[in-house]
């Protein structure tokens, strides 16, 4: 079970806002989704290595050859706020 | 001739001997797109204009010039970056997102000489088992315009059931390509993890997702893997596959050993499924091929750990989605951290918020070992519960999705028991094994897929037996739709 505490600061670290009459709900979702996931305890994993990557793979190497990317204009075209090439967003709080 | 029943290796071939021209080729289909696509609503948007500009150029290369698919039409899932397309992989927080590049496989089927018809709906960011969670509006099965056509590449299946393309590229991270082709009576194959590039395709979790084809017949899934398959030096987790892919001939399956999962039988799936199922092995074991049951002890607990696993990459790979660099912005913000949370509130729906909750949730200092630990060794046990297996038998065969298509709203408040109808599919990603689904049969009326997973890079096997497999059971119907019939 999630406390409404824990989810307020969830959402700060996720970077969302959630409107009053929608938290009760999130709240009561993710201690479910949450209590199943739990059910992993279950489960005898001593000894057990993790696994990131189902293909193992190390140290992929590739030529350092210098080749051309996006040109500045191309690469910012989708900024909401672009000004003489750079981003424009609010100012820090 | 019925061109719009046809395969895309049929296609192909009208193509070459002159008897259709590539223009006349794409207006067939973009009519069909115009008589159905109102009920079906697969695509997000038509190229039409782009599509009979490509036509009318293929028609006037020299034929001894052309390229192997040169004026083949396709379809791509919404979230595989197309240069000049928007790409918003069905979320409103990529709204008039414009991608400067190709994806990889966009790059690959455009060497070929396919023509883009359009892109298709999908759950956002591919969170979703229906093709409900879309930011942008619901698909309908063709086989049942009430029903959900499955998901995440619900646009995808329904597109090609329906025959607006003869096959479409979708993505599968826990079934979302196996799982809508079961549900929509299609083909649907998810490569080995590392056999597709996925440079260009929009994150969703990074050690799952896998681009693959979804056609009307095995052979055209071949053909369209053998296209998009290969290393990337762009994608660095991309390997490739050891041969080409060869059309599959076989129909006998004399001396090859399936795995039938004892986990999947019971009450796991509902009855039709299971009497499909069961007609599938029968044919499977007529053919020649001998089925044993074997034990995956693991696989109930894969999607627990898929459901740690799959929220902790999206929610570092959707941190991305902040409305400084492309996509909306909210408007009218006092400071930076404001505009992230706002713009991140509005632009993302419900599901895909739960999801970037539960990924920072497990993530979180104090947390992480409980449960994303947990789970990545949990994905070990999996892994060895198929090398076991595989040691055992050839491949393994099992129902697709444990029910037929639902009705759409029937879930939409229950996300576990969204959740669990990728029971089947969800543990082959956690282990990076292909898997195709094909369609067995049918269940009141609707599509029932049949799966077959074989070991890492085995997908030459897999699609020869799936081929066998789908010559002997020989499903012909087709969804009755529109005043076209296919």
């Amino acid at each position: 079970m999630i406390t409404r505490a824990e989810v307020e600061h969830i959402a700060r670290l996720s970077r969302l806002h959630f409107e009053e009459q929608e938290m009760e709900r999130l709240r009561q979702d993710l201690s479910l989704i949450l209590d199943y996931v739990q059910t992993l305890g279950e489960l005898d994993l001593t000894g057990v290595p993790p696994t990131a990557h189902a293909v193992a793979l190390k140290n992929v190497f590739r030529p350092d050859e210098p080749r051309p990317g996006l040109e500045q204009s191309v690469a910012m075209a989708n900024g909401p706020h672009v000004e003489r090439g750079q981003f424009l967003v609010p100012r820090i709080g | 001739m019925n061109v719009l029943g046809l395969s895309a290796v049929e296609c192909r071939a009208l193509l070459e001997s002159r008897d259709l021209s590539a223009l006349e080729l794409v207006t067939l289909y973009l009519d069909r797109i115009n008589a159905v696509d109102g009920d079906v609503r697969a695509f997000l948007a038509v190229d039409a204009e782009g599509a009979l500009r490509r036509a009318a150029e293929v028609d006037a290369i020299d034929p001894a010039q052309r390229r192997p698919w040169d004026g083949v039409p396709i379809a791509l899932k919404d979230v595989l970056c197309v240069e000049g397309w928007e790409t918003t992989c069905g979320s409103r927080i990529l709204a008039g997102y414009r991608p400067p590049y190709d994806a990889t496989a966009v790059a690959k089927l455009r060497e070929a000489g396919l023509i883009f018809l359009g892109r298709l709906n999908m759950d956002e960011f591919a969170m979703g088992s229906s093709t409900e969670n879309s930011g942008y509006h619901v698909t309908h099965n063709p086989w049942d315009l009430e029903r959900v056509p499955g998901g995440s590449s619900g646009g995808s299946a329904a597109c090609v059931a329906a025959a607006e393309a003869p096959w479409a590229l979708g993505t599968d991270t826990g079934g979302s390509i196996r799982q809508p082709a079961s549900l929509c009576g299609v083909v649907g194959m998810k490569p080995t993890y590392g056999a597709v590039s996925r440079y260009g395709l929009v994150a969703f979790a990074s050690s799952l997702d896998q681009i693959g084809p979804l056609t009307r017949s095995v052979t055209d899934a071949a053909a369209l893997l053998d296209i998009i398959a290969g290393h990337d030096p762009r994608d660095s987790t991309s390997i490739g596959l050891p041969e080409p892919i060869r059309l599959p001939t076989e129909t006998d399956l004399t001396g090859t050993r399936f795995g039938v999962v004892t986990e999947y039988m019971g009450d796991a799936c509902e009855p039709g499924v299971r009497q499909v199922f069961h007609d599938a092995v029968a044919a499977v074991t007529a053919l020649g091929g001998q089925c044993e049951e074997v034990s995956l002890p693991s696989v109930e607990k894969g999607i627990a750990a898929y459901y740690i696993i799959a929220p902790a990459e999206a929610s570092s790979n959707l941190a991305r989605f902040d409305g400084v660099r492309y996509g909306h912005r909210a408007a009218h913000s006092d400071d930076l951290l404001e505009m992230y949370t706002r713009t991140r509130s509005e632009g993302f729906g419900a599901e895909v918020k739960r999801r970037i909750m539960i990924g920072t949730y497990v993530l979180s200092s104090g947390y992480y070992e409980a449960y994303y630990g947990q789970a990545q060794k949990t994905r070990t046990l999996i892994m060895r519960d198929f090398e076991r297996a595989f040691a055992q038998v050839d491949f393994l065969i099992s129902p697709t999705s444990p029910t037929v298509a639902f009705k759409v709203g029937e879930r939409t408040d229950d996300h576990l028991a969204m959740y669990l109808s990728d029971l089947c599919t969800i543990p082959v990603n956690l282990a990076g094994l292909p898997g195709i689904s094909l369609p067995g049969g049918f269940s009141g009326g609707l599509p029932v897929g049949v799966q077959i997973v074989g070991p890492h890079f085995s997908e030459q096997g897999l699609i020869d037996v799936a081929y066998a497999l789908e010559q002997r059971l020989d499903i012909r119907a087709r969804p009755a739709l529109g005043e076209v019939r296919p």
